[in-house]
């Protein structure tokens, strides 16, 4: 059952990230990968991190994708990207390099051992995650916080017609 | 001892004024640094003067003084001390030094009042003096390297003084190049001292080199060994003391102020070479065969020199030559192994010459620069002491009885004649030098300062004695040149300077010798006389007759031109052609050129890969994180 | 149970896809959109991880990544912005000035 699920979910994770290659206008892509986002969402249900999933729900697929989703549409783009790629080129060097890196990872897990006797259950309930960013990721959570703020000061200076 | 306390304010004295008048002195009036710079040497004078009548109080055994003031080098075994040693070598050599220095202070401040470098020449003379103190009072070789090193300094700054005029700064080049060769030499007999005595110090090495089983004598043997290291000691003598054939330097060193000649290049600094002879008399002695070199390059200094001096127009080239020549009568006498005739002709020495330089100085004053004595005459009338004096001066040098030259000249005369092998053949020689060095000194005070003017009322402006700061100077030292021989140096010396067992000359064959070197000397009077008082005519006459004889003299038996022809004319080819036009263009700069080439274009190709695309960056990141990857699966 | 492996050949996977995008596409915000997809790789590498190792920091770390991603976007879109007022245009490969 579990494993149905996961290839299932897996296969729309795959098949939502090639579409957001494939599509031709990035409004379709930003779509696709807000379907991929959610796939995901679903693979973390069943690694048991629930709070994740929802987060990654709201915050991903919710918030950034929106933002994404309100540039697109507010620059009003044309369909096609223009002319012809001078950089072709690039793809048959990144496509079989890529592919080289991917048949590197998979030999080398495909045998791993799933370990199941020792799988603990851990569930990652919002309870657990507070208890543990408010402890003893209580300093770098603080400094997220700076880190928002710069990059909220950046987005101003970058977007703003004139300070 | 409160006399010896205060040895170390000798030479440090003049150090201050150096250094005052170096650092303030473009602010200072003229006045003051005239009266710093003669007040520190003559303040350091009346220091030596004590000292000096002090140690003459103490017994024989209580000498030298020693005084050691802090530890200069330590390393490992070898250790040099910062220290002075007074005895009747040194003492005499800063009393002559200081006193001297002294008076040529005084009359610079006359000479050279219309200077622009009043303060810089001030600071350059007070510095030598220091240096100079530094070389006669240290109680090692290597203190004494230090100030032997110094006043070649101050010689080349001295030199070189007018130094927006090129033959000037030539001449400085010239001196402090050929000093070079005698200081290597000098460096070599250092080491070679340590190496072989384990010590630099007098009192070490004298005593050691009386036993012989203190000291390795691999592999040159005992007298092998001293005898390379008293070569080499005179080598750096030579070099320092104008000898041949390092003399070179010392002609063209008139390029400087006259008081500068007077003080370093007469009396002073080129009798370093004659001191430091003497000082190492207990080396010498035990190597006769270096003692028989000094003797001979000394005696044929003497007369070298003189017959070169014979056609000298030039006043100052006239007395260089005659420095060397007397340079070589002072290495006769220590070559004979009579160090204390020698450095008894250097005292009397310090005091005529220098009477005679600055007598020259003035007369060049009063000429307003001009220096060829066939533009002079008839100088008596208008500069009355200067002709006293230079007349004083005249007589002493030429060994007319009764003045100091005649008894050191004879001190080393007679010294020669009673040397073992050649004697006889080294005093012949001397005698002959005395009797030029008569005849060209006659021949300078006649044509300067009798006959009629040869200069032009219209360019020489009213010929004028000097100031009284330049003429008393040259009354003090003229009767020092006349008094300076009664006293009885040879035998003051005696024990200091270790003398060599001799037979002493008997008193009749004294009396005969003095009576042939006087009467030579008195026959270069009596043809200077009938050349240019009786028979004016005559020395171009002769000079037309024997005409290469005379061209020969005239260019100084050509040695500088083949100095330039033997050693600087292919070093400066070689510098030119191979080191700069290859070594320094082709290879060093080509190297420099290649490798800027090289990163250039290297550069040039990499370049491309800062390509501006976002997208060409991605693909060298994924080509170094595939790698990365790869390495940690493989 | 399901294999760690799967998850992290699943990972791999979707990493690989948002590298390629680098290749294919040429718009800007597509470029982004790539990256997202290659942050939310390797969230699912740290969640599988987490899971297997049962240390809660795992998660932890995936919460900073969304932060991370959050303020990437947002000034990632606000360069986009601007660079779109300057030329007209999201094509990455006609901003290159920035070369030798």
């Amino acid at each position: 059952m579990i494993q149905i699920l996961f290839f299932f979910f897996a296969a729309i994770a795959v098949g939502a990230a090639l579409n957001v290659l494939v599509q031709k206008h990035v409004l379709y892509s930003a779509l696709s990968l807000i379907l991929m986002l959610t796939a995901v969402s679903v693979l973390f249900i069943l690694l048991q991190a629930d709070f994740l999933a929802v987060i990654n729900v709201i915050v991903y697929a919710g918030a950034i994708m929106v933002l994404f989703v309100f540039v697109i549409m507010l620059l009003n783009l044309p369909e096609d990207e223009d002319g012809a790629d001078r950089l072709r080129w690039l793809k048959f060097i990144g496509i079989p390099l890529g592919l080289f890196f991917l048949v590197l990872v998979v030999t080398t897990l495909w045998n791993l051992e799933a370990n199941p006797g020792t799988q603990p259950q851990l569930v990652g309930s919002p309870a657990a995650i507070g208890q543990s960013l408010f402890t003893d990721f209580v300093l770098p959570f603080e400094v997220t916080s700076l880190l928002i703020l710069i990059a909220l000061m950046g987005a101003v200076v970058f977007a703003k017609r004139d300070l | 001892m409160g006399a010896f306390d205060s040895l170390w304010l000798i030479p440090i004295l003049p150090l201050i004024g150096a250094t005052v008048n170096g650092v303030f002195g473009k602010r200072l009036p003229k006045n003051v640094i005239g009266t710093l710079a003669a007040g520190s040497v003559g303040l350091s004078f009346l220091i030596s003067l004590r000292a000096f009548v002090a140690m003459l109080a103490l017994p024989q055994t209580g000498l030298p003084i020693l005084r050691d003031y802090f530890t200069w080098i330590q390393a490992g075994t070898f250790q040099a001390q910062f220290g002075l040693m007074l005895d009747q070598l040194s003492g005499l050599m800063i009393l002559i030094v200081t006193g001297v220095g002294f008076l040529i202070h005084i009359y610079s401040i006359g000479y050279m009042s219309h200077e622009e470098g009043f303060y810089r020449y001030f600071s350059y003379l007070n510095l030598f003096v220091f240096f100079m103190l530094t070389l006669v009072l240290a109680n090692n070789y290597l203190l004494m390297f230090v100030g032997w090193e110094g006043v070649g300094l101050c010689s080349y700054l001295l030199i070189g003084f007018w130094f927006s005029k090129k033959s000037a700064a030539d001449a400085g080049k010239k001196a402090f190049v050929v000093n070079r060769v005698g200081d290597f030499g000098f460096i070599l007999a250092i080491m070679l001292i340590y190496r072989t005595f384990e010590r630099v110090d007098f009192q070490s090495v004298f005593s050691r080199v009386e036993d012989v089983s203190l000291f390795p004598v691999e592999p040159l043997g005992t007298v092998g060994v001293l005898t390379t290291i008293c070569l080499l000691l005179f080598v750096g003598a030579a070099g320092k003391s104008a000898q041949f054939p390092l003399y070179v330097w010392l002609p063209d060193a008139m390029e400087g102020p006259t008081p500068v000649s007077a003080l370093i290049h007469a009396a002073t600094m080129v009798t370093a070479g004659v001191y430091m002879v003497a000082r190492s008399a207990a080396l010498y002695n035990h190597a006769p065969g270096a003692l028989f070199v000094v003797a001979v390059v000394g005696v044929f200094t003497a007369i070298y020199a003189a017959s070169i001096g014979l056609v000298q127009t030039d006043i100052k080239k006239v007395l260089a030559y005659s420095t060397v020549s007397q340079l070589g009568y002072m290495f006769l006498g220590c070559g004979a192994g009579v160090y204390a005739a020698g450095v008894f002709h250097l005292m009397t020495h310090a005091f005529f010459k220098a009477l005679l330089f600055l007598g020259a100085g003035s007369v060049i004053h009063g000429m307003g620069g001009i220096q060829d004595i066939r533009q002079m005459g008839g100088l008596r009338r208008h500069m009355p002491w200067t002709y006293r004096t230079f007349l004083v001066g005249t007589l002493a040098i030429a060994g007319i009885p009764g003045l100091a030259g005649f008894f050191s000249k004879d001190a080393v005369l007679e010294a020669a004649w009673s040397h073992a092998a050649y004697g006889k053949l080294l005093w012949a020689v001397g005698v002959i030098a005395a009797g030029f060095t008569s005849f060209y000194m006659f021949r300078l005070l006649i044509l300067t300062f009798y006959g009629a003017p040869r200069y032009s009322e219209h360019d020489v402006h009213h010929v004028h004695e000097s100031p009284s700061s330049m003429v008393v100077p040259l009354i003090i030292l003229a009767i020092f040149s006349i008094v300076a021989g009664y006293i009885d140096i040879p035998h003051f010396l005696t024990p200091a300077s270790l003398e060599t067992e001799r037979e002493a000359v008997s008193s009749s064959t004294g009396i005969l010798l003095t009576a042939a070197s006087t009467t030579v000397a008195l026959l270069g009077f009596a043809l200077a006389y009938l050349f240019y008082v009786a028979r004016p005519g005559l020395p171009d006459r002769l000079a037309a007759r024997a005409h290469a004889m005379y061209s020969i003299l005239v260019n100084k038996y050509y040695v500088d031109e083949l100095y330039d022809a033997i050693i600087v004319w292919p070093i400066v080819q070689t510098s030119r052609e191979l080191l700069w036009k290859v070594v320094d263009t082709l290879m060093i700069d080509g190297a420099v050129n290649a490798v800027g080439r090289l990163v250039r274009g290297s550069a040039s190709g990499l370049k491309h890969m800062q390509s501006g695309y976002v997208r060409t960056y991605a693909g060298w990141i994924l080509f170094g994180g595939v790698l990365v990857v790869a390495w940690f699966l493989r | 149970m399901i294999p760690i492996g799967w998850y992290l050949i699943l990972s791999a996977i979707l990493f690989l896809i948002g590298v390629l995008g680098f290749f294919i596409k040429r718009n800007i915000i597509a470029l982004l959109l790539s990256v997202e997809i290659m942050l939310n790789a390797v969230n699912l590498t740290f969640v599988a991880f987490s899971l297997q190792h049962g240390k809660i920091s795992g998660q932890i770390f995936v919460f900073f990544v969304l932060v991370v991603a959050a303020a990437e976007a947002a000034v990632g879109l606000a360069l986009v912005i601007a660079m779109f007022r300057n030329r007209e245009s999201l094509n990455v490969d006609r901003s290159n000035l920035l070369k030798w």
